[in-house]
């Protein structure tokens, strides 16, 4: 039954959905032919008929602090959010409204506009050169990760709560649509790797994992405020969930996998003194394992995102050179997009799949017993 | 190079956000589904054992009864067969019977008659006799004067019809 209505409901929910895709992706650019780019206020008039897409793509890339939605006219419709900045032993806590877009300093603070802090709030030394503060501000992306963190936490309490309903029964609504993820990543992923022994104890962590990306990477996709945020494309973001991982990995592994780090079995003595070569390529190994997971998500996500708008920004390059050449470009344009992010809701799944993946293969690998070690391990 | 340059901030929020998202997750969200999940999974295991071990009953006491029905064929067909051996032989030993009951009725029937009969001829020849004596007396009243030849032709006659 409930597969039925699915069916029959599903030409509706694809409308919406690319509905909310398209005309979201619009209204976010719908008023980038103006960029903020414009910042000297010489050649204002000059710099805001010129749009650069490079700079409004890696604009929407990054955190920011504030939540630009659009502007209208002169008038930069965002919603502020709160800085939060400990400086020379003292705390500064400030709406980023105070910066007018970016545009003036408050209190010393500015958000640098050049060099390696570029889009940072940074305070000017007097002999010229910029220095950061501890910049604890609630950026675009912080307040993003706590707006998907609830809905997440809020989407699985539900979820819980109707399992303890239906107890024996088929699951319904949103039950039925994580449900098969779940038991997919139960059995397919994590107990395949991790094996039927010691699964049960990374599995929360995992499914966690999974869900987070999946979620962030799928609210990532929807243009409109609170979603939209680059979250999983964000090197802090997936940095602190490579960091999990591995620490899962360093501190779920057994004896095993610190002998074999340190003391690598089948390797020639001289390997291991008196330069401890092998150790430090473990070492190395044991670090670049969780590095690489940080860079995929990134750099998948990342990538993803730029190329949907890479396209949208075709429509205003052509639009400036001929406003005709705009409209129809649009056409091409909004058809590839569509296309691409269906595309990234596929991206989503397989990245959040894939870091899953690698980091249940990592426990694994670090959880494994050799058959000769079975009795010792066996309490 | 603002792409690849995470802020310390938003590490620290990240940080504390996804704790607390996976410390939620862990404590509250994951037993109950994996509770449920397990329940359901033995469930449906038990019930599909159920229905095996259901289904294998069923199958014997259909064979069973197929079984029974033969038997209670068999049964009747012996039965019936009996019945008709039994009807039979009632109806031989009823046969049998009737016609010895029927030969001694006409036996009977014959010794009384011949009984009848003797008995008849005796009182016939006793009337006989007393119409004899009775006539003798007569012809005696009447013709006393030779009784000698009367008599002894009255007994002549007598002896004749006693031949007969």
């Amino acid at each position: 039954m409930a597969v039925n209505k699915n069916k029959k409901e599903s030409p509706l929910w694809i409308f919406i959905l690319v509905l909310i895709l398209t005309v979201g992706t619009m209204q976010v650019f719908a008023n980038e032919t103006q960029p903020v780019a414009a910042h000297e206020k010489g050649n204002e008039q000059e710099a805001e008929e010129k749009f650069n897409p490079g700079e409004v793509i890696i604009e929407h890339l990054v955190d920011a602090y504030e939540w630009h939605i659009a502007k209208v006219g002169h008038t930069h419709i965002s919603v502020p959010l709160p800085v939060i900045l400990y400086d020379q032993g003292q705390w500064h806590f400030f709406m980023s409204s105070k910066f007018h877009h970016g545009k003036e300093a408050y209190n010393g603070f500015y958000i640098s506009h050049t060099g390696m802090q570029k889009g940072k709030i940074v305070r000017k030394l007097s002999d010229g050169s910029e220095v950061k503060p501890l910049d604890l501000s609630i950026t675009k992306n912080a307040f993003a990760i706590f707006v998907s963190s609830a809905v997440i936490i809020l989407i699985f309490l539900s979820i819980a709560r109707s399992y303890k309903k239906t107890k024996k029964h088929a699951p319904k609504g949103l039950q039925s649509l994580v449900e098969p993820l779940i038991l997919f990543i139960r059995d397919e992923v994590v107990k395949t790797s991790i094996g039927e022994k010691h699964y049960r104890r990374f599995l929360p962590y995992l499914l966690t994992v999974f869900f987070f990306i999946f979620l962030n990477n799928v609210m990532g996709l929807i243009p409109i405020f609170p979603f939209g945020a680059n979250l999983t494309g964000n090197l802090a973001v997936t940095g602190v969930l490579a960091l999990c991982t591995f620490l899962t990995v360093s501190f779920g592994g057994n004896k095993n996998y610190w002998a074999h780090i340190f003391n690598t079995p089948g390797v020639p003595w001289w390997l291991k003194l008196p330069i401890p070569l092998m150790p430090i390529i473990e070492i190395v190994g044991m670090i670049t394992k969780p590095f690489v997971l940080m860079v995929r998500l990134f750099a998948n996500i990342t990538a993803g995102h730029i190329i949907i708008l890479g396209f949208v920004s075709l429509i205003f390059v052509f639009g400036q050179t001929n406003a005709y050449a705009g409209y129809g470009m649009s056409v091409l344009s909004i058809a590839l997009s569509i296309f691409m992010n269906f595309l990234e809701l596929l991206v989503a799944f397989i990245q959040a799949y894939v870091f899953t993946l690698l980091s249940s293969i990592f426990i694994g690998m670090a959880v494994e017993e050799h058959a000769h070690e079975e009795h010792h391990e066996s309490h | 190079m603002e792409l690849i340059n995470p802020g310390i901030g938003l590490i620290f929020w990240m940080t504390l956000a996804f704790g607390i998202v996976f410390f939620i997750l862990k404590k509250f969200v994951w037993p109950p589904i994996m509770q449920a999940l397990n329940d359901r999974e033995r469930h449906i295991e038990e019930a599909l054992q159920a229905a095996d071990i259901a289904h294998e009953e069923m199958k014997k006491l259909k064979l069973d009864n197929e079984q029974l029905l033969k038997d209670a064929k068999e049964e009747r067909d012996a039965i019936m067969a009996e019945a008709r051996k039994i009807r039979e032989k009632m109806l031989d030993e009823a046969r049998v019977k009737a016609n010895l009951e029927a030969d001694r009725i006409v036996e009977s029937a014959k010794e009384r008659i011949n009984h009848e009969r003797l008995a008849a001829m005796t009182e016939i020849k006793n009337q006989i006799a007393e119409i004899s004596i009775e006539v003798a007396e007569r012809i005696l009243r009447e013709k006393l004067s030779a009784p000698k030849s009367q008599q002894e032709y009255i007994e002549r006659l007598l002896d004749k019809k006693q031949l007969n």
